[in-house]
């Protein structure tokens, strides 16, 4: 009979314990996807704003044709590697983060365009998403951090193997090609 | 991060408990000083007292405070820059909601973080401050609000200041009417004993000291909870540089007091904003509401990365006591051995070694200081609804509420307009 209940005990701490742990992984998994959702919120914003970028500097940027395109050109790949794995959308990202740090660069040098209201509030705009891509990706890396540990570390190792659990993946920008030096001329 | 909620929380319990303890204490003193058996009734007068400010604050505590100090909501076209800020943080913190904003029309630089949870959760900031930092800077002290929100201490605060009350209302309202001769022990001198003597000088001793004590715990608890607001700044922001640059332009300010603040809400600010408490000495340092911004500034400075366990180990050096940030965090901190942020947006994080160039697009051109105090100002008098003219000339001309069907000549082409 004691026999019985210490077994039956010994049932129950173990189930309230792999219940404790289920529960802590759901709450990290729901956690990384809420986090992803942030990041991918703030690369939708800077795909829309685009379009109204380039409507406002291409009346003074006539000898950028080659940037403008850069930029243009990265926004079509970011679309089409909508659809493709996260490594791929993380480079296509990148590259048009890269191609809008050189079009704002290249604008320092137009007086006109700083001078435009409408100019520099698309640029305190696309600014500060490029910032809320980088603090929502840091958070985000940050939860995939904690669930991945808790996927990989032993005891909860072993609930996340029964339940399929599986890690994810970081979002990591990556740089597409070293950048070119900044070409000076002198005429 | 969780686990520094955790300890925060039993912290926080085990000093409403002691707080508690000393209300109780209080209220049965009392009870016994007024009739024989009155303890119990003590109690539960200061049971009610306590039950009905809690109520009050928990409901409309971040309510009346925001309108006692004279803050008012804006929106995202108001102040963009501000407000971009915030969600930028929001971001970094990972808050489930983005808090509200409000601006404050005052001179001295400040700002504060209420509500009762991250859900409800407010942060306010005063003109002055707006008119004075950039934006990294601007960041650190939103970055410092949020900690309070994401750590819970707003509603710590809100508690704790709320026992407070209750403990310094009783103390005092007991201590007049005894001293006016109210107390049975003054009408009748023949019912007690030496126990009874014994006891209303106890009573009186802990009237005067309760409420001394209860405010020593407050203010104890409110300096670590700065500490681990500006850890958490760095760790959002990863540029501990931001905040430190924030609080030496804050501590440079001329002195002014903030409209609306009492002893009681000081602690909720990012700074003291009783002018007095700027200069005080190490006598005072028991009763300082905050720690001592050059001691911020050192440890901030001296971070050789952006975690927990960096922001730890200055805290140990400069102040020469121990651990501010909870151990059980720092065992899980998942910023050990995160880098700071270089320069611009450029920073590192602690797997991921590999720099991200890709977030180049460099930080907006820092706005320079007038055109940024301008829009500021910009922003309060629309507010307070001034007109605004703008002459051919590009003046631009400020038309005070009042004023109407006049006309105004252009005080640099010396054009007329007739004002509406």
């Amino acid at each position: 009979m004691i026999a019985l209940l210490i077994v039956l005990g010994i049932i129950v701490v173990l189930g309230a314990a792999i219940v404790g742990v289920y529960n802590g992984l759901v709450r990290l998994r729901n956690q990384v996807k809420e986090a992803w959702a942030q990041v991918d919120v703030q690369l939708k914003r800077r795909f829309d704003l685009i379009p109204n970028l380039m409507e406002t500097v291409k009346g003074y940027m006539h000898h950028e044709r080659e940037t403008l395109e850069s930029v243009t050109q990265a926004r079509a790949a970011v679309a089409g590697a909508g659809a493709g794995s996260l490594g791929d959308r993380a480079q296509a990202e990148g590259a048009l983060g890269m191609a809008l740090g050189r079009l704002f660069a290249v604008a320092e040098s137009y007086p006109d365009l700083k001078a435009s209201t409408n100019f520099l509030a698309l640029q305190e705009e696309l600014t500060s998403t490029e910032n809320k891509i980088g603090f929502a990706r840091q958070y985000y890396n940050q939860s995939v951090m904690t669930f991945n540990n808790k996927v990989e570390m032993f005891p909860s190792n072993i609930v996340a193997g029964i339940f399929n659990f599986a890690k994810s993946e970081f979002f990591e920008l990556k740089e597409p090609e070293q950048r070119e030096a900044p070409k000076v001329k002198f005429d | 991060m969780f686990e520094a909620i955790a300890a925060n929380r039993r912290k926080s319990a085990f000093l409403v408990v002691l707080m508690a303890v000393l209300l109780a204490a209080l209220g049965y003193a009392l009870g016994e000083l007024y009739g024989k058996h009155g303890g119990p009734v003590g109690v539960a007068i200061a049971a009610v007292v306590w039950l009905v400010l809690t109520l009050v604050a928990y409901a409309q505590g971040d309510q009346i405070f925001l309108s006692m100090s004279g803050a008012r909501k804006i929106g995202p076209q108001d102040l963009p820059v501000l407000w971009n800020v915030v969600e930028e943080m929001t971001l970094a913190a990972g808050l489930p909601r983005m808090p509200s904003v409000y601006v404050i029309d005052d001179p001295a630089p400040n700002a504060f973080a209420t509500g009762r949870s991250p859900e409800t959760a407010s942060v306010a900031v005063t003109a002055g401050l707006l008119k004075r930092l950039d934006r990294d800077e601007l960041q650190g002290v939103i970055a410092h609000e949020l900690g309070h929100i994401k750590n819970r201490d707003i509603l710590l605060m809100l508690f704790a200041g709320v026992l407070m009350g209750a403990i310094v209302l009783l103390a005092d309202v007991g201590l007049r009417s005894w001293l006016w001769g109210g107390g049975r022990s003054r009408r009748s001198s023949n019912d007690g004993g030496g126990a009874q003597i014994i006891f209303v000088v106890l009573a009186i001793v802990l009237m005067i000291l309760a409420p001394l004590m209860a405010q020593l715990v407050y203010f104890a608890v409110s300096r670590r909870r700065e500490y681990l607001a500006d850890a958490s700044s760095a760790v959002f922001t990863r540029y501990p540089e931001g905040l430190a640059r924030a609080l030496e332009k804050i501590a440079a300010a001329p002195p002014s007091s903030l409209r609306g603040v009492s002893r009681a809400t000081a602690p909720m600010y990012i700074v003291n904003p009783l002018a007095a408490a700027a200069k005080q000495s190490n006598a005072a340092a028991l009763t300082a509401t905050h720690p001592p911004v050059a001691e911020r500034i050192r440890i901030l400075r001296s971070m050789s990365g952006a975690s927990l366990a960096d922001y730890d180990a200055m805290y140990n050096r400069v102040t020469g006591k121990g651990s501010v940030v909870p151990k059980a965090s720092l065992a899980d901190d998942p910023h050990a051995g995160a880098g700071l942020r270089i320069q611009g947006a450029q920073w590192r994080e602690g797997q991921a070694a590999a720099p991200t160039a890709a977030t180049a697009a460099p930080a907006a051109p820092a706005a320079p200081a007038r055109a940024r105090a301008r829009s500021v100002d910009d922003f309060f008098y629309g507010q307070d609804g001034w007109g605004r003219l703008t002459c051919q000339c590009g003046a631009v001309l400020k038309v005070p509420p009042q004023l109407h069907g006049v006309r105004l000549r252009c005080p640099r082409c010396r054009t007329e307009h007739q004002v509406r």
